[in-house]
């Protein structure tokens, strides 16, 4: 591959575009039990994609010293429900060519299922007795607890995730988003199937539940269906225990010694929350500092001026509790310390120059030009109109999105990278055995 | 689930594997008089084309001593031509709205953009103009090659896993070039430079040599004068035939043990050299695909039942078979080993999982299962429009048809339990294998 996508470190902002075509075809179905999802007809592929997800039932949601529990949680929903034991549950899933996920995020759990539009009963019929019933039983409990555990033992070998995680635990020490989503090998350990049960029973509620479909059923059949899946949730999840805004706490460089050639550095300081009204500068912004992946400033100067990298972006991360404006750079060892430079002088460039003119004219041609590329698929729409909801944008955001971008100014961006882009609290976390560092 | 679906698309995506899931595509082909070969497929969701051109060329067709010259050169077909300037391609694309990558692989070499309808002209005018136009500047070259060496530092050199992958592959072939890795090792890679490049581009970029896939918003009737208009002016090249070095007959299993400080926790793996749906027993690679579903297609699966659910002794087992190297294909099992389980207790376990599997034969209530999903994930596979465009450039360049990738469902719902028998005693064999451990290095005192 010429280029790696970034893994995301975080959370992506939205900014996919999607069809007018698509966009305007997005409809509100609320089901007779009174859930509500949007949705978007798609009949030329006879099948249906669902996502939904619930707001606040994240790894943010899991007890001190029960780290990981979220994870741990979603992980079983495919392991036996109601007289389905795991394996006839999944045989189920294999007989019908029914594809259900769960997953835990930071703040939000949710799933995915895929089923071709003959077998929608039985798809949500399944999804809904996973949701209501779940099983727990011993010996999926036992072999999930003995995967997680493996994937911490092995955290270390990952290089770019000992970065990322690293990052988050000293700028997020003492918050929620400081502790590590997939648990440690004590807090694992301690999870009971009583855990499971309480948590199941609190953090999945239809209040904070949301829906987004794509694919080839009537709406009101999927009404219908609404409720064969997700009537049973209880009316309103429990209370989730209150996670304060916050902002990074770090600054400076902290090197993490690992015996590799190519220093890993994950770099990031405060930037926007979705709902700020500077979200879109502070995108466009991005997008000539780092963000338009093969002409970005960083990709130029960086890689193909100097063959420092082949990896080096950076992107908005706006959580529901914080905005960062986060990146990543892999450098050898010896010249690690040049891409860092190159890197710290950007970003001081950019918050003393801001764009120029033409700059500001080409992100706005791609960010709004790639408009009907985004999504290539119902499955990627179906993301789509998840993340609109959950960023609060509205249904007929897609109508409006271009124009938020195009009312972008010269001054809007010069007032908000002035603001934002204080290289004074970089904060970058090195793995590896760099040199060059300042001080060092 | 048992990740027999997303696991087909996922090998689409990750290896372009075998013709894979495809049923009821709007798909049609023709040629240009220079020798290009043309697919459209058409999907009008939403107004949007995917070009996808495909090179007959990949890791497996470079000269000795010269590893990773394919992989360099497709880094180098950025780099501008007579009439483009240096990244002039790139920032045309993203001024386009457009989105674009590239790829190489041990058989092929693609590039491709996915854009608004509107501007697909402006795309396969850039991208004939490469074919043939391509120039560079020394510094240039040279920084790229340092962005190589980066890449294969980030991917392969900073994880453990991946250098014993690597490791792995290098042991399982004796003589042919599947062994080397596509990205090239590192001291070949630094000896690579512009010379090099254009001899190797000379030598294999030609229409007669291409596959150009178009996806999306435009049918053969829309494309045939683009394509015409600008691949049809390029002039067809001697192409010579490709050699590559024949595999002896393999007489003895081989075993990698890699130690290394950095590994955390042991796996064990395995593979075996197999047909491919291209070359060798060809009649077993569709069988292959249920004999790993079978046996190691998640959590269903027999090796996960046995070694994880029953014996305790792995906290993951899987298998695979990649049926799409134009030479071979290759079958693989992953274990992880249950904290402090010995590994020659657990490959012992894991042979006698095989053996008896050989000996007794699938389950027929298995094989059915695996044959069942089959409709469903052909039907899912037409959702994403580029997955599709790889998904037919993939088939075509090894030489299959459009009915071969549109056929998948029905072939491997007519393989039968005695098929599905015959492969896996034909592949599972030791003679042909690597097994690989990979370990924490021992720690000792000082001497």
């Amino acid at each position: 591959m010429r280029r790696l996508v970034l893994i995301a470190l975080g959370l992506i902002a939205l900014a996919l575009p999607m069809p007018t075509t698509a966009a305007s075809k997005i409809q509100r179905v609320v089901s007779p039990g009174g859930i509500e999802a949007w949705y978007v007809r798609e009949t030329s592929i006879p099948m249906l994609n669902l996502e939904w997800t619930i707001r606040e039932a994240g790894s943010i949601r899991d007890p001190l010293a029960k780290e990981g529990l979220a994870e741990f949680h979603m992980a079983l929903l495919d392991d036996g429900a109601g007289e389905l034991d795991a394996l006839a549950f999944k045989h189920r899933l294999e007989e019908t060519g029914i594809e259900l996920g769960f997953g835990a995020g930071r703040e939000r759990a949710g799933g995915t299922m895929r089923t071709l539009t003959a077998r929608r009963d039985e798809a949500f019929s399944l999804l809904g007795l996973a949701l209501a019933r779940p099983r727990f039983d011993a010996g999926p409990v036992e072999e999930t607890r003995a995967r997680i555990l493996a994937a911490i033992r092995r955290e270390g070998e990952d290089v770019r995730g000992t970065a990322s995680r690293a990052w988050f635990a000293k700028a997020f020490e003492g918050h929620a988003y400081g502790r590590n989503a997939r648990g440690t090998l004590e807090s694992i350990q301690a999870i009971g199937r009583e855990d499971l049960l309480k948590r199941h029973g609190d953090a999945l509620g239809r209040d904070r539940l949301i829906i987004g479909a794509v694919g080839d059923v009537e709406p009101a059949e999927l009404g219908r269906l609404l409720d064969v899946a997700f009537g049973q949730l209880p009316a309103k999840a429990a209370p989730a225990p209150a996670v304060e805004n916050t902002s990074p706490k770090a600054t400076g460089v902290q090197v993490i010694r690992k015996s590799v050639p190519q220093a890993w550095a994950v770099f990031g300081l405060p930037g926007v929350k979705r709902d700020d009204p500077d979200y879109y500068a502070a995108y466009l912004a991005n997008y000539v500092l780092g963000g338009g992946g093969f002409v970005s400033r960083l990709y130029r100067e960086v890689r193909e001026e100097r063959g420092l990298a082949y990896s080096v972006a950076s992107y908005l991360s706006p959580l529901e509790r914080v905005g960062l404006h986060l990146g990543a750079v892999g450098t050898a060892n010896a010249r690690f310390g040049e891409s860092l430079a190159l890197i710290r002088a950007n970003l001081e460039r950019l918050r003393d120059q801001g764009l120029s003119a033409d700059e500001l004219a080409d992100a706005k041609t791609y960010i709004t030009g790639s408009f009907p590329l985004g999504l290539d698929s119902n499955a990627k729409i179906a993301g789509v109109l998840i993340a609109m909801q959950a960023d609060r944008l509205g249904i007929d955001y897609l109508d409006r999105r271009n124009g938020y971008f195009e009312a972008v100014t010269l001054d809007n961006i010069r007032r908000v990278v002035a603001r934002l882009y204080d290289p004074a609290k970089l904060f970058v976390v090195v793995v590896g055995e760099p040199t060059g560092l300042p001080g060092g | 689930m048992r990740p027999f679906i997303a696991g087909m698309l996922l090998s689409v995506v990750a290896s372009a594997a075998a013709p894979a899931c495809a049923q009821n595509f709007n798909a049609s082909e023709f040629a240009l008089a220079n020798g290009l070969q043309v697919v459209v497929v058409t999907d009008r969701r939403a107004p949007v084309v995917t070009q996808l051109l495909y090179y007959k060329v990949g890791a497996a067709d470079e000269p000795p001593g010269k590893g990773g010259i394919a992989h360099f050169l497709e880094h180098l077909m950025f780099k501008g031509t007579e009439r483009v300037a240096p990244g002039e391609f790139s920032r045309t694309v993203a001024k386009n709205g457009g989105r674009e990558n590239a790829f190489t692989g041990h058989d092929y070499t693609g590039y491709h953009q996915t854009v608004a309808r509107d501007r697909l002209e402006l795309m396969m005018r850039l991208e004939a103009d490469r074919m043939t136009g391509l120039k560079l500047d020394p510094g240039q070259v040279a920084a790229e090659r340092d962005v190589v060496l980066e890449e294969r530092r980030q991917t392969t050199d900073n994880s453990p896993g991946a250098q014993f992958s690597e490791q792995i592959a290098a042991a399982l072939y004796l003589a042919h070039p599947y062994r080397l890795p596509i990205i090239g090792w590192e001291h070949e890679i630094r000896a690579l430079d512009r010379e090099d490049a254009f001899a190797f581009y000379r030598r294999h970029y030609a229409p007669n040599n291409a596959v150009l896939v178009l996806a999306g918003d435009i049918d053969a009737a829309e494309a045939r004068p683009l394509a015409e208009k600008y691949y049809g002016p390029i002039a067809r090249r001697d192409i010579a035939p490709r050699f590559r070095p024949a595999e002896p007959p393999q007489r003895a299993p081989r075993r990698v043990i890699f130690e290394d400080a950095r590994v955390q926790e042991p796996r064990w793996m395995r593979s075996y050299l197999a047909p491919s749906h291209r070359a060798g027993a060809t009649e077993h690679a569709y069988p292959l695909t249920i004999v790993a579903d079978v046996l190691g297609g998640g959590q269903t699966a027999l090796l996960h039942r046995e070694l994880v659910v029953k014996q305790k002794l792995a906290t993951s087992a899987g298998a695979w078979y990649s049926g799409s190297g134009l030479d071979f294909g290759r079958f693989g099992i992953s274990v992880t080993p249950a904290p402090g389980v010995d590994l020659a207790k657990l490959e012992a376990a894991i042979d006698q999982v095989i053996g008896d599997f050989l000996a007794k034969g699938a389950e027929a209530a298995e094989v059915q299962r695996t044959q069942a999903g089959a409709l469903a994930s052909a039907i899912y596979a037409r959702d994403s429009v580029t997955q599709t465009a790889r998904l037919f450039g993939a088939a075509l360049v090894l030489g299959h048809k459009i009915a071969d990738v549109q056929e998948w469902p029905e072939r491997i719902r007519a393989v039968t339990l005695d098929q599905v028998n015959a492969a896996a005693r034909a592949v599972l064999r030791p003679e042909s294998s690597v097994t690989g451990t990979l370990l924490p290095k021992t720690k000792r005192g000082p001497a």
